[in-house]
């Protein structure tokens, strides 16, 4: 620099000057938010705001599963967990008396029960399609919000199961779908589309589960080490509950830590963290991810096969598997939503490590895959006009659309209202940098989820091919509390998650932040090679 | 004798697969230790503490040139490039994965095809031994041979689980899974000498060196 003349550098600085009026409209300055909304596709936006080390990412993450239990959270899970057993009182009501307590008939033998299958299964694709999918797609923002995301699939995952179990009538018979030998000699027909769907769904339980508990080894050895250390240094507390009068009762129990250190041990099967370990583990979890992929866009298509390869009209059509997936998609990153931006408002410190952006980028997935749902809608129309089949056409126009004729006008119209046009607000930055607006969207896309599925089953079978079959389908309220239940052990066994396990993929985030970088670049500039 | 393929590394002899094997099983007895501490108990190793990701990533190097064999890097999260800083050679997991699949696959065909013609159900005509609806369940059962393989492979080739290890005999140790980074030399190790190798560590930068002792 001192070989310039210093007049020329004036004359370049004179050259630069700017004028000092503010700029007019947008140009007053980038509107960052919390932050994380960081523009300039050059620079990387920081994953993890407020300046959190890797230490204080740890102490977060961990605090949520080691503080008591704040006071909301006890209020949630005490409603929920009632909500579960009203829902498993109706399940077993059920198996005791017959699947007569439900409002089936001879014509819509499928109404909420598989409707409610379809809907949970669906929610349960926004897991392993933030972790595999995103994973393969390099879209490192996913960190902050998978480990959720799985658990939610898991959860969803099991309350799914549960209804195809209870809707065969005979629960003690369903071991009979697997292909065990027995003394009928029966084996099941490998060419059912319902049969191809037990794989499915038992294979995307397992692997979902495994994906999620292999992501979870690390940080449930974060847990124990943390247990295990305020044991060693003689810090940890005693089993201490505070009357509601206020007292503490001590009581005789082991120390929490050291269930932690025996529990979280057992689950972090030794992990000490070895770099020999990390990239076999790396590997492993790659290879996960690129099997788990066409895993997820095989379960829901397979799910769609249970009615396209019927002949009932609104049933039999192609374009379900791609279809179907795409409203999965759609209603998971709704449910994901849902849940993670209360616990967003509620929990301490959660706002630096779920950013705007991160709501903002699964706002923009809602709206893409919203936009593919109403494709789909259009074009199943187009079809059922286009290929001059009178019965199909018959089955969209006149049992779905037509409010003057079709009795479940209300429930289509709900889903398109839902699903195609209150997705469209994420047009407007606005919005979608809005957690409560993106949150009043999820709730809707959520209950237009669940009508897409109300559509498809009861209006294509309340009126099938000979008028003398057609029936309306009315839930009673067994069905009406079997569904609120299945909310409730979904709620109650995520809440259990969200207190007891590391919500956040601790690992993962640490390796995605400044201070992870070889190079030693300590800014947020990210890697530059 | 022909060399063998290069994915399965190398063969480990007896008495090295006794030593690993008595890790897992107690009444398996443990090789003599080649160094014992003041207080009689084997000598583990030296672990050196690092705080900087790219301080450990040298120090990773370092050792890797120096010629050290039995010794590893114990990180927070997995720092990326840090399979070449130390040498460690591409694990045959995805190797195994991919036989997984192709049991997975043989074996739901297989499954599929015999139940089919040992039940013959007639279902719309449609003929008993046709590959078409066989398609689905065939890749489900392909993909979770492959996601067990995965898992679990990954388990067992890293000695997982193994509920201890002389690592967690050192209390610092526990600060590996918060934000710090050790490196471990272990005593075992041909090359370990308690003056040189502590040298080299010091000399990488290391924040403190400790004795790390196995117990009994």
């Amino acid at each position: 620099m001192s070989s310039i003349h210093p007049d020329k550098v004036t004359a370049e600085r004179l050259a630069g000057l700017r004028s000092g009026a503010p700029a007019p409209g947008r140009d007053e300055g980038p509107n960052l938010g919390d932050g994380s909304l960081v523009e300039d596709p050059a620079v990387r936006p920081p994953r993890v705001l407020s300046g959190r080390t890797h230490g204080e990412v740890t102490q977060i993450v961990s605090g949520y599963a080691e503080d008591p239990a704040p006071k909301w959270w006890y209020i949630a899970i005490t409603i929920s967990s009632t909500i579960a057993a009203v829902g498993t009182g109706m399940i077993l009501y059920l198996i005791i008396t017959g699947v007569g307590v439900w409002g089936l008939n001879n014509q819509v033998d499928w109404a909420w029960d598989i409707t409610n299958f379809v809907f949970w299964i669906g929610i349960g694709h926004a897991g392993t399609l933030i972790s595999a999918i995103l994973c393969l797609l390099k879209q490192k923002w996913r960190t902050a919000v998978n480990r959720a995301a799985e658990a939610m699939t898991i959860f969803a995952v099991i309350c799914a199961g549960i209804f195809p179990g209870i809707h065969v009538g005979r629960v003690w018979f369903a071991w009979m779908l697997f292909p065990i030998p027995n003394s009928n000699g029966l084996w099941p027909n490998f060419r059912s589309p319902l049969l191809w769907d037990v794989f499915a769904v038992s294979t995307y339980a397992t692997v979902s589960l495994l994906f999620w508990y292999m992501g979870m080894i690390p940080d449930i050895a974060t847990l124990r080490d943390r247990a295990d250390r305020r044991l060693r240094l003689g810090v940890s507390k005693a089993f201490v509950v505070t009357l509601p009068g206020g007292r503490d009762v001590t009581l005789p129990l082991p120390r929490p830590d050291t269930l932690r250190a025996y529990i979280y041990g057992l689950l972090s099967i030794g992990w000490r963290f070895s770099s020999r370990h990390w990239h076999r583990y790396e590997v492993a979890y790659l290879v996960l991810a690129g099997i788990s992929t066409p895993l997820v866009l095989s379960v829901h298509s397979i799910v769609s096969f249970d009615f396209a390869t019927s002949v009932l009209p609104g049933w039999h059509t192609t374009i379900f598997p791609p279809y179907f997936v795409a409203g999965a998609i759609f209603g998971g990153f709704a449910m994901v939503l849902f849940l993670l931006i209360p616990m967003r408002a509620l929990m301490p410190n959660f706002k630096d490590l779920l950013t705007i952006r991160h709501i903002e980028n699964m706002a923009k997935i809602i709206l893409v895959t919203g936009m593919m749902v109403g494709f789909a809608y259009a074009m199943e129309f187009f079809i059922a006009w286009y290929g001059a089949n009178k019965f199909e056409f018959e089955a969209f126009a006149n049992n779905r659309v037509n409010p003057r004729v079709a009795p479940y006008w209300w429930a289509y119209w709900t889903m398109i209202g839902c699903n195609v046009i209150s997705p469209q607000v994420f047009w407007f930055r606005k919005i979608r940098q809005n957690p409560w607006a993106v949150w009043v969207v999820a709730i809707l896309v959520t209950i237009g989820m669940w009508f897409e599925r109300f559509v498809i089953i009861v209006t294509s079978l309340h009126r099938a091919f000979i008028p003398g079959e057609w029936h309306m389908f009315y839930p009673t309220w067994v069905d009406i509390l079997t569904f609120v239940g299945s909310c409730g052990i979904f709620l109650t066994l995520f809440l259990l998650f969200i207190k007891f396990l590391p919500i956040f993929a601790m690992a993962e985030l640490k390796a995605v932040m400044p201070e992870a970088d070889t190079h030693g670049h300590d800014d947020d500039h990210g890697e530059e090679h | 004798m022909p060399e063998l393929p290069k994915i399965f590394g190398k063969i480990p002899s007896v008495s090295e697969l006794l030593a690993s094997a008595s890790d897992y099983m107690p009444f398996i007895p443990k090789p003599a230790p080649k160094y014992v501490s003041e207080s009689g108990k084997p000598v583990h190793g030296i672990t050196a503490e690092f705080s900087k990701t790219p301080v450990v990533v040298r120090a990773a190097e370092k050792v890797r040139d120096a010629g050290y064999t039995r010794w590893d890097v114990m990180t927070p999260f997995p720092i990326h490039g840090m399979e070449t800083s130390m040498g460690i050679k591409r694990t045959i997991l995805p190797a195994l994965a991919a036989g997984a699949a192709l049991t997975g696959v043989a074996g739901a065909l297989a499954m599929q095809l015999y139940m089919n013609n040992d039940f013959e159900m007639v279902v719309q005509g449609k003929p008993f031994l046709s590959w078409e609806p066989l398609t689905p369940i065939t890749f489900e059962i392909g993909i979770l041979l492959t996601a067990f393989t995965c898992v679990f492979g990954m388990m067992a080739l890293n000695g997982l689980p193994r509920f201890h290890h002389p690592l967690f005999n050192s209390e610092r140790f526990l600060s590996v899974s918060d934000n710090r980074f050790f490196v471990c030399i272990e005593a075992s190790d041909p090359k370990f000498d308690p003056v040189r190798t502590r040298e080299l560590l010091e000399s990488a930068g290391a924040d403190r060196i400790e004795l790390v002792e196995d117990e009994n």
